[in-house]
């Protein structure tokens, strides 16, 4: 069969390709079926933005450990409990009134796995791999951030094995929250710098 | 290798789009590809080439038109058979076993002490400076051109980067290089540095007002400016 010949792209296709795939490394004891069912519970359940969300959180309550975390963001993350695959070395990068850092990865779509999971679609598409670089600031009103022109724009090519997070700036009128109410507000498009944290009262 | 891959600066992919409550994974299949691959690492099928560059090979208009899950397993399947381990054959021939049995699924193993081993991979910390002793040839600030190189084989050196100018701003270590050539041969670890570039040498006069590019260099990527 040629390329187009197999070509239909649709789910049904792509599943019957990896249902034959996983069906023949099984037969042949290369893979195990309970190994490949922890991957996908861990990263359905364990490993997700809402690690991320808590680093953020310690950060900004915690501003000795913002002062590691942004020098030594491995280091300072796994403090918190997370290390893992696609997370060797993490740096992170902090926005401020007048610097909005953003993260794209042009050749793959590297992702620092421990902190914010698997990588949703919108970060591994074409559109946003091709134009990151060259228009951030249309990519952000795709988000709907429209950035003042003042507003140092700062896109970090994800090319090498380090990783990148950003840490999203504290919005005003959350100084009475919990720790735990804190967490529930930092989204993960924030962490790789494509949304801002919104305070609560804002959102509606 | 000068592929479609290499998207940065590229024009016409449309509008960003975004998906509200996003599942991990929006097909079952998609999480056993994961897996899979996973599962492979140990069995090196990318050898001498790597993952990327066995997904960089898919052909233009392949990598087009599948997704990240197709993509790594497409690149699964031809590693599992470059390196023998199945042949296409069988993967013709079981493939139709499952589209006359829709309701059929893969037999299983159940093997507790690989999913420890994999499990330890998901989690590990694997520090990626290599002590080889070489001494950084760059200091922060100084000023670099990207080499203007087109290798054929496996690079991180992106197209819209080469024969540009930028800054030194870190020195992060050295790491292990990634290029691998056609032949998958590889080179010794390199410094590394994160470099910046100004959106304007990039992109000429069309590029969008105070905006900065920052990606990391390798040393054997930059020259002296």
């Amino acid at each position: 069969m040629s390329i187009e010949e197999h070509h239909h792209h649709d789910e049904s296709y792509a599943e019957l390709r990896t249902k034959a795939l996983e069906s023949l490394l099984v037969e042949k004891g290369l893979i195990a079926s309970n190994a490949i069912d922890d991957v996908v519970r861990t990263y359905e359940q364990d490993i997700g933005p809402m690690n991320g969300a808590k680093v953020v959180v310690k950060a900004w309550t915690d501003p000795e450990y913002k002062k590691r975390l942004l020098e030594e963001g491995t280091s300072a993350i796994e403090e918190v409990g997370f290390t893992g695959a696609q997370g060797a070395q993490i740096v992170v990068l902090e926005n401020t009134d007048d610097i909005h850092n953003m993260v794209v990865c042009t050749l793959c779509s590297c992702y620092p796995w421990p902190v914010l999971g698997l990588p949703p679609s919108w970060y591994k598409s074409e559109a946003y791999r091709s134009r990151a670089v060259v228009e951030p600031r249309a990519v952000l009103k795709d988000f709907g951030l429209e950035l003042d022109p003042a507003v140092n724009v700062r896109v970090w090519d994800s090319n090498s094995e380090i990783r990148y997070m950003v840490l999203p700036q504290r919005p005003a009128g959350t100084d009475g929250m919990t720790e735990e109410e804190l967490i529930e507000i930092v989204g993960r498009d924030s962490m790789i710098g494509v949304a801002v944290v919104e305070s609560p009262t804002s959102v509606r | 290798m000068n592929g479609i891959h290499d998207m940065g600066g590229m024009h016409g992919f449309g509008e960003v789009t975004h998906e509200e409550n996003e599942p991990v994974f929006h097909e079952s299949w998609e999480g056993r590809v994961m897996g899979i691959r996973r599962s492979l690492v140990k069995h090196k099928i990318f050898e001498p080439y790597n993952f990327r560059f066995t997904v960089e090979s898919l052909s233009p208009s392949e990598y087009l038109n599948s997704s990240y899950y197709e993509r790594h397993l497409r690149a699964a399947e031809n590693g599992a058979i470059a390196k023998g381990f199945i042949t296409k054959e069988e993967m013709d021939e079981r493939m139709e076993f499952f589209r006359q049995n829709p309701d059929a699924l893969p037999e299983r193993r159940e093997d507790p002490k690989e999913s420890e081993q994999i499990q330890k991979i998901t989690f590990m910390l694997e520090p990626l400076h290599r002590d080889t002793g070489a001494t950084p040839g760059f200091n922060v600030g100084d000023v670099v051109r990207a080499r203007n190189i087109n290798p054929q084989g496996h690079t991180r050196l992106p197209r819209y980067i080469r024969g540009k100018t930028g800054i030194v701003v870190k020195y992060y270590g050295n790491h292990d290089f990634p290029d691998i050539d056609m032949n998958g041969n590889k080179s010794e670890p390199q410094p590394i540095y994160s470099v910046q570039f100004d959106a304007e040498e990039l992109w000429g006069a069309t590029a969008e007002v105070n905006q900065l590019l920052f990606i990391d260099m390798w040393e054997g990527y930059i020259e002296p400016a």
